[in-house]
């Protein structure tokens, strides 16, 4: 019976221990991510999407390569943080505002559409990108003009997507839709010509058509079918971090390492990218 | 919370009908293969012997994903194979019923297999002793006596099957799975509800199933 309680004593003394310092653990964090002051702190995690060429795609030397992934470089030098103190985490469209709610992530640069329902979960900073939902064909296809055309064409995108919802909903009602998990899988029909387009953000678009061994094999078709304003995901109610994002994003624009981040990852693919939209989110 | 149940933008029901079907469609389809590979299994012909071991042990261990992937982007969008379907929705249907086929086959064949070993030799010795061929033995005397002793792990092998029809979301085809997906996409506001209303979907196709069957099992049991 002593060796009992002895033991129990142990145990919860154990137990406060380790509740004291994941309470240390976690205040520590909250006060250093607060500050934008710069100097020795922890590192700031980031949600990117992971698989997708010239936004956010790791790479198979563990590096990230990317559109997002130079914003989300930039902002968070903006708040203090060098390249080495980001922690790079795979953002998937599902799990975006729970990553967000849990404080998994402190910002989500991930392809990431504002809009009311996602707004009703997170706040947004930005937009920093404006995407349109767009085509991809095969480079001497010229028969898909616009988005009437996509009626008797087949058609490839992913599963459950917003972009493959517009298609049926709106844009193409009779057009053959494919669903697959991702966009690989469409490019392996389009090289094939078991479908005759891909159809997403024109941004994800160009960033497939700019990869070293797609080049020349598929053309965007232009036609801007919808708006997509990609922003920066911030948990729902912090004003101090939307501001100071915001005020990153307007510096990226302004120094020019917004358009050298456009350049450098669409260029390849044609795409002509808009000017840097203007920042609606908070202000 | 519960709002987009009546939204009237998804058609739940209509998804989770589409999973009775590609349900329906491989069941009925892999009995029958799962059954033709257990007759192979247990025949006097080595060469079919063979075949039947080979493939069961091979498909079996395949992932199922991996399978219906195959399907889909190996025989229809590099080969070109439509299984005599017009639209991405017929093809998908048809390759995902023909992959899930391929898979539970094998399962339905070992769940066989072992209810022919309920069967005592003697029947088939005293078959085989009035003079019917193999063929005659199987159908007649071995395998409807093996079909009553397994009604329990078929139903298990059917209530496995319906739920893995959601891998058929990987291929596009809008059955249960795929439409979660798509309210995911558009209501993170009510993420676990939605979840919710899928599992509870599944279990109202299964529940009942399993209890029909068990009650089956029951009364068509052969007792030994």
């Amino acid at each position: 019976m002593k060796v009992f309680k002895a033991g129990a004593a142990a145990a919860v003394a154990a137990v406060l221990a380790l509740t004291a310092t994941a309470c240390g653990g976690s205040s520590d964090k909250a006060s250093s991510d607060g500050g934008a002051s710069g100097g020795a702190k922890d590192k700031i995690v980031i949600g990117i999407k992971f698989d997708q060429p010239g936004l956010g795609l790791k790479t198979p030397d563990g590096k990230f390569a990317g559109f997002d992934v130079d914003v989300a470089t930039y902002v968070a030098k903006e708040l203090g943080y060098q390249p080495d103190q980001i922690e790079f985490k795979q953002a998937v469209s599902a799990e975006r505002e729970n990553l967000l709610a849990n404080g998994d992530v402190k910002l989500v640069v991930a392809t990431y559409t504002i809009n009311d329902k996602r707004k009703a979960k997170v706040d947004f900073a930005g937009p920093y990108f404006k995407a349109h939902q767009d085509l991809l064909v095969r480079a001497d296809d010229t028969s898909i003009t616009k988005a009437e055309d996509l009626n008797s064409k087949k058609l490839c995108s992913v599963t459950g997507s917003t972009s493959a919802q517009n298609v049926h909903d709106k844009l193409a009602p009779k057009a053959d839709l494919q669903q697959y998990p991702g966009y690989s899988e469409c490019l392996t029909g389009l090289e094939n010509k078991a479908v005759d387009a891909l159809t997403t953000d024109d941004s994800i678009l160009a960033g497939y058509a700019a990869q070293e061994k797609n080049k020349g094999k598929f053309k965007l078709v232009g036609l801007k079918l919808s708006d997509e304003p990609y922003g920066i995901g911030l948990k729902k109610g912090d004003k101090d971090l939307q501001t100071k994002v915001n005020a990153a994003l307007k510096k990226m624009v302004e120094d020019g390492s917004w358009q050298k981040a456009v350049e450098k990852n669409f260029g390849p693919a044609n795409y002509k990218a808009e000017p840097a939209p203007q920042i609606t989110e908070g202000s | 919370m519960f709002d987009f149940l009546t939204s009237g933008q998804y058609d739940v029901l209509g998804a989770f009908w589409v999973t009775v079907q590609l349900t329906l469609y491989s069941a009925v389809g892999s009995l029958v293969w799962g059954t033709v590979l257990a007759g192979m299994r247990v025949s006097p012909v080595p060469v079919m012997r063979a075949f039947g071991t080979a493939y069961v042990d091979i498909v079996r261990n395949i992932p199922l994903t991996v399978i219906i992937i195959g399907c889909s982007l190996g025989l229809n969008q590099t080969l070109g194979v439509t299984l005599g379907g017009g639209t991405f929705k017929e093809i998908g249907f048809r390759l995902a019923v023909l992959g899930f086929i391929a898979y539970t086959g094998t399962f339905v064949c070992e769940a066989l297999r072992s209810g022919i070993n309920t069967v005592p030799v003697g029947q088939a010795e005293a078959a085989r002793a009035l003079g019917l061929s193999f063929f005659q033995v199987l159908t007649m005397i071995v395998l409807p006596q093996a079909f009553r002793a397994v009604v329990a792990p078929l139903t298990n092998v059917l209530i496995a099957l319906t739920k893995n029809t959601t891998v058929a979301a990987a291929i596009g085809v809008a059955e249960a799975a795929l439409l979660m997906k798509e309210m995911i996409e558009n209501e993170p506001q009510a993420l676990f509800a939605v979840f919710g209303v899928f599992a509870l979907g599944f279990v109202v196709l299964t529940l009942p199933t399993g209890l029909l069957l068990g009650w089956v099992a029951k009364r068509v049991a052969v007792k030994r």
